[in-house]
């Protein structure tokens, strides 16, 4: 996914020119190209994480549309009231690229581990969030929704799917249709689901776009009065959306993700 | 001058009539705010939110005050809206936002403002737009590390079409002096200024330079009424009573010239 990123945001700033890039100091050799083509427009900033999300916000209200890449402690945890004031109550355009999904970075400590991202970020009202399952997938997911005038925040991940699904921005792809219970799985978690599951009567949906939530697909599609979920990372971020779009039906939630606690060295 | 006394009355009713405000800082800046928006923004109701148009950001927000009277002096917007200050559905919040005329950006938790200056200034330069920023900042409002992270990055990029302006009434219980030398060895060009004079204030926002400017402006809190110039932590959010009021009303009529 991380070489996606390095050609996903060089073809927007070639077709773009409001796209601006900014580095906080990681990527910059993977994005080197991109300097060099666009000098005035590819900025790395270093290790300022919470002003380079205000300074984006900045840029923003100028009529720029940025796009912030740090690894995602730095990004998400460590400029949690940048995200939610400077973008999420000014209603800002802007982009937010992690690399280092929850434990993708397990031998470096819980400092460059990020499994709370999605839960924390899901707190802050019309904050899009995207955890895309493959390259080709972030690559799709990226082009629709970054100039849509939101924040939105794309989770890369080193883990992948093997299967691109046809994914659309907003909306979540039926997987396939059964009878005993209904299996809501987010991102890169897919393949291992089809795999466990591939004998059983079950319906799996698949979401990649976490906020704004596909409640309609949900509620179409429920089967049984069990709904596992599988999510890459802490378990529960998806509960109130789930509960939400089928209230007032009860619902069992079975989950499937990681769980609270740090790394035991 | 008449015009400040008259605007400081006004503030002084808002907050009496709403039970809300912060007084004494809207009293420290709002000389340098009058100034800005009278002298050097050249801005209004219909151009404030052009690209090549400057712009203003208070990021020491509990100044809301000094900043309404001033809008609606500049005729952003009427002064009966004054009336809402602070009201459940009224857009005239403690702390600015952008739902407000005149108003681009939500400020209000110190240590943004700087930074999303910052950020304007640098989309106005990739953009090849016209027009400077000028950020008024407080000077506890330092002691957010977003400051000088922001301070790193102006003087990185040399955004000489920002200004930031540190309204120094001596707010912060932990020692900030020498902000002066702090901000030149970041590569600013520095102005020291006494920040209720209009002809300092001007001055200090003329100047062209080839850096980011810092005008460190020496001020007093609650500026004006002695009884919050002499006890500035009792009257750092605090509404006057009727007897208190009258009192500050009577104590601007006699002064001298304020400015």
């Amino acid at each position: 996914m991380r070489q996606q990123l390095f050609s996903t945001v060089e073809n927007i700033l070639n077709k773009d020119d409001k796209t601006v890039l900014i580095l906080g100091d990681i990527g910059v050799y993977g994005f080197r190209n991109s300097f060099k083509k666009y000098p005035g427009r590819v900025y790395n900033m270093g290790c300022c994480e919470q002003s380079i999300i205000s300074v984006a916000s900045g840029l923003s209200l100028s009529g720029l549309i940025p796009i912030v890449h740090t690894i995602a402690p730095f990004l998400t945890e460590r400029c949690y009231e940048q995200l939610k004031i400077d973008f999420g109550y000014q209603k800002l355009c802007g982009n937010f690229v992690s690399v280092g999904a929850s434990d993708d970075y397990s031998t470096l400590g819980a400092t460059h581990q990020c499994p709370a991202d999605v839960n924390i970020l899901k707190q802050i009202p019309d904050f899009q969030i995207c955890v895309p399952g493959t390259a080709k997938e972030f690559d799709i997911l990226f082009n629709q929704s970054y100039d849509n005038g939101n924040p939105t925040y794309y989770r890369l991940s080193e883990q992948k799917n093997n299967i691109d699904v046809d994914v659309e921005f907003g909306k979540a792809n039926i997987i396939k249709k059964g009878k005993l219970f209904t299996i809501i799985v987010v991102g890169n978690m897919l393949n291992d689901i089809l795999e466990t599951t591939k004998n059983q009567d079950v319906t799996i949906l698949y979401y990649t776009t976490l906020s704004p939530f596909d409640k309609q697909t949900l509620k179409d599609n429920f089967e049984g009065k069990k709904i596992l979920l599988c999510e890459p990372y802490y378990k529960g971020g998806l509960d109130y959306d789930i509960i939400s779009s089928l209230y007032p039906k009860p619902v069992t939630i079975d989950h499937f993700g990681l769980d609270r606690r740090f790394p035991i060295y | 001058m008449n015009k400040i006394k008259y605007l400081k009355k006004q503030i002084l009713t808002t907050a009496f009539i709403s039970k809300e405000g912060h007084i004494a800082s809207s009293f420290s800046a709002l000389n340098m705010i009058y100034v800005i928006y009278d002298k050097i923004l050249d801005i209004n109701l219909k151009n404030y939110k052009d690209p090549n148009s400057n712009v203003f950001i208070l990021s020491k927000a509990h100044a809301s005050l000094g900043l309404y009277v001033v809008l609606v002096d500049k005729k952003f917007f009427d002064i009966l809206k004054l009336d809402s200050f602070c009201h459940f559905n009224s857009y005239l919040s403690g702390h600015p936002n952008n739902k407000i005329p005149g108003v681009i950006a939500n400020t209000g938790s110190l240590g943004h403002g700087f930074c999303i200056s910052a950020g304007i200034a640098l989309g106005k330069r990739i953009q090849n737009n016209y027009g400077n920023v000028y950020c008024l900042i407080g000077d506890q409002e330092t002691l957010e590390g977003t400051t000088y992270e922001t301070a790193s990055l102006a003087s990185n990029y040399n955004l000489n079409n920002l200004y930031v302006i540190i309204d120094h009434n001596d707010s912060s219980p932990i020692n900030i002096d020498c902000l002066e030398n702090k901000f030149y060895h970041f590569g600013f060009h520095v102005e020291s200024i006494a920040g209720h004079n209009h002809y300092d204030i001007k001055n200090a926002l003329s100047v062209k330079s080839d850096k980011p400017v810092c005008i460190v402006s020496h001020t007093i809190k609650g500026y004006g009424i002695k009884r919050m110039e002499n006890n500035p932590n009792e009257w750092h959010h605090k509404s006057p009573s009727l007897e208190e009021y009258l009192e500050m009303i009577g104590e601007l009529d006699n002064a001298p010239t304020i400015i």
